[in-house]
């Protein structure tokens, strides 16, 4: 449990507390402050895992994000794979192993809580750093509304590395009064731990808050886990920072290697020291810092290896006094080492070629390439990227709306710098949005920086073997190397897409953050072009990893979609029905009593609403209420059949078609006044027609002076249905005189029952006698079961979806959506008496006249009775012609039809379907066959109709 | 996700409204006077515009009104928004 690297001193972490973890069944310990990264680096551990094409061992080679090799599988709180050990902050208990690029998701629920918070803002600033904490003080000084997020667990960015100084106190210090002004203003909405990783159309970001990752089993359970931010803003600030670029050469994986800013980022954040003997490998002036602070920490720096001829005469004479050694015109060729590196391999390096090795022994090796602005976002929101030749990178190379990019993201690379620049964009961000800044909004100072020495652009150390090739890593993840671009080039490829398909660099978890830019300088280094004209690859969301968990969110289980239940909903599951989904709705489907399975369930429901009286809950049907002068006229346009004929008082079955004249919606209208409807539709149609009067009296008939509204849910439907309904509805409600002659079929009449207003209808769903009974949802339980108790003595049952359907297909009433697919017509269906031949015109009327709606082969409803009496056939099956040899012959074998709807009929006493078949009506009588598990089942085609062809039940 | 500037209730989310297809089709005045083609253009034809587009859209998760909108059909951004009544805009 020693923690040999860590520094006597500094670091911002809680030295006072010692956190226990394990990894890789180790016992460890840290502090609160740690990553999982910087815990291990504390315990001299480098190498996390082996890679995954390879298996090589790959160890922490970044600080944060942008690490190709720390994989980690954490085990304990919560199973979940594919975290970066750089940003998994360290916590009491935690339990860990690396991975070799592929984890294990976890095989238990999630009990954790996941939610969203929708966000409005003038100004979104991302990224603490310094550019972006002087954009937000700016905005929030001029008194805009303001978000700022950053990924890290605390603000201050690169500030966290090193050891700058801002208005003369040490950075953190400025940092900190920053976070504390800003905390200050009410319109400011700070959030660290928030990673801004996608940026869509309007000032639309969505940004990932960890909220208690960090707390380990600690974490409060009423705290969601993490929190989606849906951020829409007037401005935004991208002040996201840079990632640096490493260089290839031989073996460049091996663990030890390291960025150079990481080296730093360990020593100053974490106190931890990488290594006790340092080589330092670099192309700028940058990684010197990393190379100064480390021999001040006590690390033996053997040497800067610098790939530029002259070096930096300024740096190069302060490691002098620090007793550094500097090789310019060098560069690292390779490394040795097994499980950690253990020396570097280094060159001359003139005028392109490289000389002979020397080795210098070594157990870190810190490699700075240059740097990559982070213009993810910048790129995501479509803008266009220009490849800088002295940064050797590509930044942002145009301005856009309602988007800007400030400090380090756009290639600034010092502090004072970043900070004039987060100013200057932030004020041009207030002046679009016409907010004044504030007159106290002072720039912080920094040191004036030292010019740098020009940086040399090197991509790889040239090779000097065919064999170095392949050890020159280029995506760490994907163990895919110079060599592989090579092929990719020599294979023909040209374009950066393409090679990335090719080689799949830039596809892992960090999504080529440091690999990208690389493979576009290699690449065109291979094909001899500018790499300006190689480009980069699309940049698209999400920046880093987001757990479907947390784009889930709250909606998931039963909330991923609303359930919509009836008035009735407790006494039905009192009653122990299984319910079915019919488009939200929960539907009883059946009542089982003891014993029963669905099949001798739906027969006994089915016989006793044949035979004496059934009671099913239909309130979910839709309805519609349609009202004014023209409501007669629209209705008449919509439906084909007349409406405006229609007397009050009665009802009338109606068909809806679409302007191709296929079948839409049915259902049954009542007209409620000269001036009123009240239309009742499918279950699932409901929101459909709704839609579809509201499109036609608004773009085309906006003279109509009609409204229509949705009273589905205004109104629970109990249809009484069977030979002894009129008992049992006749019982309840004694002043209606229920008789055919006073109560005819398709009339309506209102009533009361103890002064709750009810509405009786004769509309009959089942062939059979029937009522449906109609009351507001408040009485709907009452009523209910006053009717079940009037039902009482004539065994009145309740009955499911699954009962009601057998009884409508019985009668050969077809289910629009299941019995029609949108290429059938009321004539197809059997309903020509249901098209009006009076109207002059409605919808889907001209198309019944094309030619393709007169051909006597189209598919036609009929009904299906498998000879043996016995088979019930399944729903979607096809059906062939009459095979006399009962072989399906070889495909394609030509298909009739298929069955719509299959059930087995108490009535009949065997199993019957509806089907769609090529001219139908004329095959009546004929036997076809319909394939059944291999084995042809003939059938005989019959009327639709099935059960009282001559209607004699409707009236009892 | 765009935003949609809706005509009665001002710019709202994308996901809050419905695509009608193109604007400016009008059911014909005497549908049974048309020809089997004129007809069939009428039910089955429409531009497949590249650029600017004029569209019927509904704001079918707020206000439930149908509106028209010139639509670049390329970027998907709103060029204008107008209602039903008014005429079509000219687009280049
Ligand atoms: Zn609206």
């Amino acid at each position: 449990m020693s923690t040999p690297f860590r520094t006597a001193e500094g670091g911002r972490i809680d030295r006072a507390t010692t956190l226990q973890f394990t990894f890789d069944g180790r016992s460890l310990t840290g502090h609160p402050g740690d990553t999982l990264a910087s815990a291990l680096l504390a315990s001299g551990q480098h190498q996390v895992a082996t890679s995954i094409r390879l298996g090589r061992p790959r160890g922490i080679s970044a600080a944060w994000a942008e690490d190709p090799g720390g994989l980690v599988q954490v085990e304990e709180p919560f199973p979940e794979p594919m975290l970066l050990a750089s940003t998994v902050e360290l916590f009491d208990g935690l339990v860990a192993h690396g991975l070799p690029g592929q984890g294990r998701l976890a095989d238990v629920p999630d009990s954790a809580r996941y939610d969203a918070v929708h966000h409005h803002v003038d100004v979104l600033v991302v990224g603490a750093g310094p550019a972006g904490l002087v954009a937000a003080l700016g905005a929030a000084r001029a008194g805009a509304r303001v978000a700022l997020v950053d990924e890290q667990s605390e603000a201050g960015g690169s500030l966290l590395s090193g050891t700058d100084r801002v208005d003369g106190v040490p950075a953190l210090d400025w940092v900190a009064d920053a976070v504390a002004e800003l905390a200050r203003h009410p319109e400011v909405l700070h959030l660290q731990r928030t990673t801004a990783f996608g940026v869509y159309d309007d000032g639309f970001v969505l940004a990932l808050e960890r909220r208690t990752d960090h707390l380990g089993a600690a974490a409060p359970r009423r705290v969601s886990r993490q929190r989606v931010w849906r951020i829409r803003a007037r401005s935004i600030v991208v002040a996201t920072g840079a990632h640096e670029r490493p260089v290839v050469f031989a073996d460049n994986d091996r663990p030890g290697i390291m960025l150079a800013r990481a080296a730093r980022t360990f020593l100053h954040r974490y106190g931890v020291l990488p290594g006790r003997e340092a080589v330092v490998f670099t192309t700028n002036d940058s990684a010197y810092d990393a190379a100064l602070d480390l021999a001040r920490a006590g690390v033996q720096v053997q040497a800067v290896v610098d790939a530029r001829p002259a070096g930096s005469p300024q740096r190069r004479a302060e490691c002098e006094r620090a007793g550094i050694r500097v090789l310019s015109g060098s560069v690292v060729t390779g490394t040795e080492g097994v499980e950690r590196i253990t020396s570097a391999l280094v060159a001359p390096f003139t005028d392109g070629e490289v000389g002979a090795a020397s080795v210098i022994p070594c157990d870190v090796l810190l490699v700075s390439g240059g740097w990559n602005p982070a213009v993810h976002l910048f790129s995501q929101a479509r803008g266009r990227l220009r490849y800088d030749e002295v940064l050797g990178a590509f930044v942002p190379g145009e301005e856009l709306d309602g988007l800007a990019v400030a400090g380090s993201a756009a290639g600034v690379l010092d502090l004072a710098g970043c900070l004039a620049d987060g100013q200057r964009v932030v004020r041009a961000a207030l002046s679009a949005l016409a907010i004044v800044p504030a007159a106290d909004d002072r720039l912080p100072s920094a040191p004036e920086p030292v010019v740098p020495a020009a940086p040399l652009v090197l991509w790889r150390v040239p090779d000097t073997s065919e064999a170095h090739a392949r050890t020159q890593f280029v995506d760490l993840q994907r163990d895919a190397t110079v060599a592989d671009i090579a092929r990719a080039v020599g294979a023909g490829l040209r374009s950066i897409e393409h090679v990335k398909r090719y080689t799949t660099i830039g596809t892992a978890h960090d999504q080529g953050k440091t690999s990208g830019v690389l493979t576009s300088g290699i690449t065109a280094e291979l094909l001899g072009i500018p790499v300006q004209d190689t480009g980069t690859t699309t940049f698209r969301p999400p920046y880093t990893p987001v757990a479907f968990a947390a784009l889930a969110g709250r909606d998931r289980g039963r909330l991923f979609d609303p359930e919509r239940v009836t008035a009735l909903h407790d006494w039905h599951v009192a009653a122990g029905a299984v319910f079915e989904d019919v488009g939200q709705w929960k539907r009883p489907r059946y009542y089982p009593q003891p014993g029963e399975d669905m099949e001798t369930a739906v027969l006994r429901e089915c016989a006793a609403a044949r035979t004496g009286v059934g009671i099913i809950d239909g309130s979910t049907l839709g309805k519609i209420d349609v009202q004014g002068p023209d409501a007669a006229v629209l209705l008449d346009r919509l439906y084909t059949n007349m409406m405006s004929s229609l007397k009050v008082g009665a009802v009338r079955y109606g068909v809806m078609c679409g302007v191709d004249g296929m079948v839409i919606d049915d259902g049954t209208v009542l007209r409620l006044a000269e001036d009123r409807f009240l239309v009742l539709t499918t279950t699932g149609g409901a929101a459909k027609v709704l839609d579809w009067m509201e499109e036609w009296v608004q773009t085309e008939w906006p003279d109509l002076r009609v409204h229509c509204t949705s009273v589905t849910e205004q109104w629970a439907t109990f249809p009484v249905v069977g030979p002894r309904s009129r008992d049992v509805v006749g019982t309840l409600f004694p002043d209606v005189d229920v008789s055919t002659e006073a109560f005819p079929f398709m009339t309506w009449r209102d009533t009361a029952l103890d002064g709750v207003p009810v509405r009786l209808a004769r509309i009959s769903f089942s062939g059979e006698l029937a009522f449906e009974v109609h009351v507001s949802p408040w009485y709907a339980v009452a009523v209910w079961q006053r009717l079940l108790e009037a039902g009482r003595p004539y065994g009145i049952t309740p009955y499911g979806t699954e009962t009601m359907h057998v009884l409508r297909a019985e009668k050969g009433y077809p289910i629009i959506g299941q019995d029609t697919d949108g290429t059938v017509t009321p004539h197809d269906l059997g309903m020509a008496w249901a098209v009006s031949k009076k109207k002059p015109d409605f919808i889907g009327k001209r198309s019944f006249a094309r030619p393709a709606n007169q051909d006597p082969r189209r598919k036609q409803l009929v009904g299906l009775l498998p000879v043996d009496r016995h088979t019930l056939l399944p729903e979607g099956s096809q059906i062939v012609e009459f095979v006399a040899d009962g072989e399906l012959p070889p495909p394609p074998v030509p298909m009739l039809g298929h069955v719509t709807s299959s059930y087995r009929s108490a009535e009949l006493a065997r199993p019957f379907a509806l089907a769609l078949v090529k001219g139908g009506r004329e095959r009546v009588g004929d036997t076809v066959h319909v394939p059944v598990n291999g084995t042809l089942v003939p059938v005989e085609v019959t009327g639709s109709v099935l059960v009282d062809p001559e209607g004699a039940r409707r009236d009892g | 996700m765009q935003l949609i500037a809706c005509p009665w209730c001002g710019p709202r989310e994308e996901v809050e409204f419905t695509y009608g297809g193109q604007a400016h089709v009008p059911y014909p005045d005497d549908p049974a006077a048309l020809s089997d083609e004129q007809w069939a253009h009428y039910v089955f034809f429409r531009d497949n515009t590249k650029g600017r587009f004029a569209e019927r859209w509904n704001h079918s998760a707020g206000c439930r009104r149908w509106f028209n909108a010139v639509r670049d059909t390329t970027s998907y951004r709103f060029q204008r928004v107008y209602r039903v009544d008014d005429p079509k805009p000219v687009t280049p």
